[in-house]
C-alpha cells in the first residue's frame, strides 16, 4: 500500500535521500510522511551554502494539520533548494519523490548514507510504527 | 476501544483517515482536507456528526427549566422548530458547553451538545432538571449527518420523504422540522447553507450512500474545523471552557441580559464581570506574511502584555493563516505571534473571515 521506492535511502524521521550521479544527495519527505501530514500549505527551505550536520533540523513542512521539522539525513553543504515549493507546497503531496523534493546537498562523509535504511527496512519500520 | 458511529464502515469504504476524537473513531479527512473544505464552500459536502449528543427534554416546565439553565433566553423561541445557540454556564459564569436548542412544543425541546463534554453535560442536565420535573433523555440510537454548502439543500431535498420535502425546502435558517423519527434542521457549523439531519442509526448508511450518489462529498473533521474557523464560530475546549466566560470568548451576543429578573445559572458572576470589565477579549487574527498560526502560540501586544491563540490554522479560502486569539483588552489593530521562535505580525480582525463562500476580510 505504501509507496517506498527501493533505490532510495530513508531516515527514521521519514526523509528520503537519493544519491545523484554527481555525488550530491537529493532530500525530500517520504510518501508515507506526506500522507500522514496531509495537505501542505507552507514550506520553509534551508539556505544554499548552509552547512548542516546529519540529523540537524534544516527545513519545515507545514500542513493544514501540523508543522514538522525536516532533518538532514546526512551532513553536508546545501547546494540547491526547490524554490518552486514556496508557491506550490502541494507538490510535496502530489509527487513526494519527484517534483516534491526539498533540497540537494553535497555530503561531507558519504559513509553516513550507510546508516540510513534501505527501502525494505523502511517498509518494515513503517509497519512497526503503525502498531 | 474507541466508539464507532453507524457510519464507521462507510468512512473506511470512502478512504477516510480515522483518528480518535473525544473517544470516537472519526474521519479527519478522506484524502485532502483542503479539497473537502473547498467543496463545502463551492458545492456540497457531508459530515458524520453522529458522535454529538442529542438530548430530548420533556415535561410541562421544560421552558421554565431552560430559562434558568441557559445564558441565552429560550423565550426568544416562539415558533415551533426554531433553534437557539446558547452557552450553558456554571455558577462562576464559566462555559460548561455551547449548544443548540430547538423549541418543538412547550413540553418538548431538543438539545444538541458536544461529544467531548457528553458525561459532564448529562450529569449537569440531570442535576438541574430535577427541580423542574423535566425528563432528560439521551438519544444514542440516533445518527446525525450535516450536509453543507451552496448546493447542499438542492442535493438533499430530493432524497427526503415525500411527507417532509416541501416543509424542509421551506425551512427558514435556524429552523427544524420533524418527519417521524427524522429531524431536519437548516443549521450548520460551516458558514454555508445546508441541513443538519438527525435520523435513526439504522437508516444512516442508506442515506449517506444516497447523498454520496447525489454528488455530496464526504468531508472530515479537519475541514469541519477550518470551515468553522473561517466562519467565525467558536470551538468548545479550544476557544472557551469552564474557566472562560462568554464575555471573554466573543460570545457576549449570546447572553440575554433582559429581562433583568431572569435568573439564569451564572448570571450573578457575569454581571459582576460586566461591571468590573474584562481584561481579555477574543479576536480574529490574519497573519500578514507566510507561515501558519496554531493553537497555543503566544501572542504579544506591544505595551499591553501577552495572549494566546485559541484556534489557529491555514484558511483554504483566503490562502492565509487565520486564528482566534485571546488577547489583552487594549490590543489594537495589530499584534505579534510567536511562530516557531519568530515574531510575526498579525492583523487583528473581526470574524467571520468567510461567509457563504465570500471573503469577509480584506487581504
Amino acid at each position: 500500500m505504501s509507496n517506498v521506492p527501493v533505490e532510495l535511502k530513508y531516515a527514521k524521521t521519514h526523509e528520503y535521500a537519493r544519491t545523484n550521479d554527481d555525488g550530491s544527495v537529493t532530500v525530500g519527505i517520504s510518501d508515507s510522511a506526506q500522507d500522514q501530514l496531509g495537505d501542505m500549505v507552507f514550506i520553509e527551505l534551508p539556505e544554499v551554502g548552509q552547512t548542516v550536520a546529519a540529523g540537524e533540523a534544516c527545513a519545515v513542512v507545514e500542513s493544514v494539520k501540523a508543522a514538522s521539522d525536516v532533518y538532514a539525513p546526512v551532513g553536508g553543504e546545501i547546494v540547491e533548494v526547490n524554490e518552486a515549493l514556496v508557491d506550490s507546497p502541494e507538490t510535496v503531496n502530489q509527487d513526494a519523490y519527484g517534483e516534491g523534493w526539498l533540497f540537494r546537498l553535497q555530503p561531507e562523509d558519504v559513509s553516513e548514507m550507510a546508516a540510513l535504511m534501505d527501502g525494505d527496512a523502511y517498509e518494515v519500520f513503517l509497519a512497526s510504527e503503525a502498531h | 476501544m474507541n466508539k464507532q458511529t453507524p457510519l464507521y464502515e462507510e468512512h473506511l469504504a470512502d478512504g477516510g483517515k480515522l483518528v480518535d476524537f473525544a473517544g470516537w473513531e472519526m474521519p479527519i479527512n478522506y484524502g485532502s482536507q483542503i479539497e473537502e473544505h473547498n467543496t463545502v464552500r463551492q458545492d456540497a459536502g457531508m459530515f458524520d456528526v453522529s458522535h454529538m449528543t442529542v438530548v430530548d427534554l420533556t415535561g410541562e416546565r421544560t421552558r421554565e427549566f431552560l430559562r434558568h439553565l441557559l445564558a441565552n433566553n429560550v423565550d426568544r423561541l416562539k415558533d415551533s422548530g426554531k433553534a437557539l445557540y446558547s452557552c450553558m454556564l456554571n455558577e462562576d459564569g464559566g462555559v460548561i458547553d455551547d449548544l443548540i436548542v430547538y423549541f418543538l412544543r412547550d413540553d418538548f425541546f431538543r438539545m444538541v451538545v458536544n461529544a467531548g463534554t457528553h458525561d459532564k453535560d448529562l450529569a449537569w442536565l440531570q442535576k438541574q432538571a430535577a427541580a423542574f420535573d423535566v425528563t432528560v433523555t439521551e438519544r444514542p440510537e440516533l445518527a446525525m449527518i450535516a450536509v453543507q454548502g451552496p448546493k447542499a439543500r438542492e442535493k438533499t431535498l430530493p432524497l427526503l420523504s415525500d411527507t417532509v420535502r416541501d416543509a424542509a425546502g421551506e425551512l427558514k435558517p435556524f429552523f427544524g422540522v420533524f418527519d417521524g423519527d427524522w429531524f431536519i434542521a437548516r443549521t450548520g457549523y460551516t458558514g454555508e447553507d445546508g441541513f443538519e439531519i438527525v435520523l435513526p442509526a439504522a437508516e444512516a448508511v442508506a442515506f449517506w450512500r444516497q447523498l454520496r450518489d447525489a454528488g455530496v462529498r464526504p468531508t472530515g473533521l479537519g475541514a469541519r474545523d477550518t470551515l468553522r474557523l473561517e466562519a467565525g464560530m467558536n470551538l468548545y475546549g479550544s476557544d472557551m471552557d469552564e474557566s472562560i466566560s462568554p464575555l471573554e470568548a466573543a460570545l457576549g451576543w449570546t447572553v440575554a441580559w433582559e429581562p433583568a429578573e431572569r435568573d439564569f445559572i451564572g448570571r450573578a458572576a457575569l454581571e459582576k464581570q460586566r461591571a468590573q470589565g474584562t481584561t481579555q477579549k477574543l479576536v480574529g487574527l490574519l497573519l500578514e506574511g507566510k507561515g501558519v498560526l496554531r493553537n497555543h502560540q503566544k501572542v504579544v501586544t506591544e505595551g499591553e502584555g501577552e495572549g494566546e491563540i485559541t484556534s489557529g490554522s491555514f484558511s483554504p479560502t483566503l490562502q492565509r493563516a487565520i486564528a482566534f486569539a485571546r488577547v489583552p483588552k487594549a490590543t489594537g489593530d495589530t499584534c505579534q505571534v510567536d511562530v516557531r521562535g519568530k515574531l510575526l505580525t498579525a492583523r487583528v480582525v473581526k470574524p467571520p473571515f468567510v461567509r457563504n463562500g465570500e471573503a469577509q476580510i480584506e487581504l
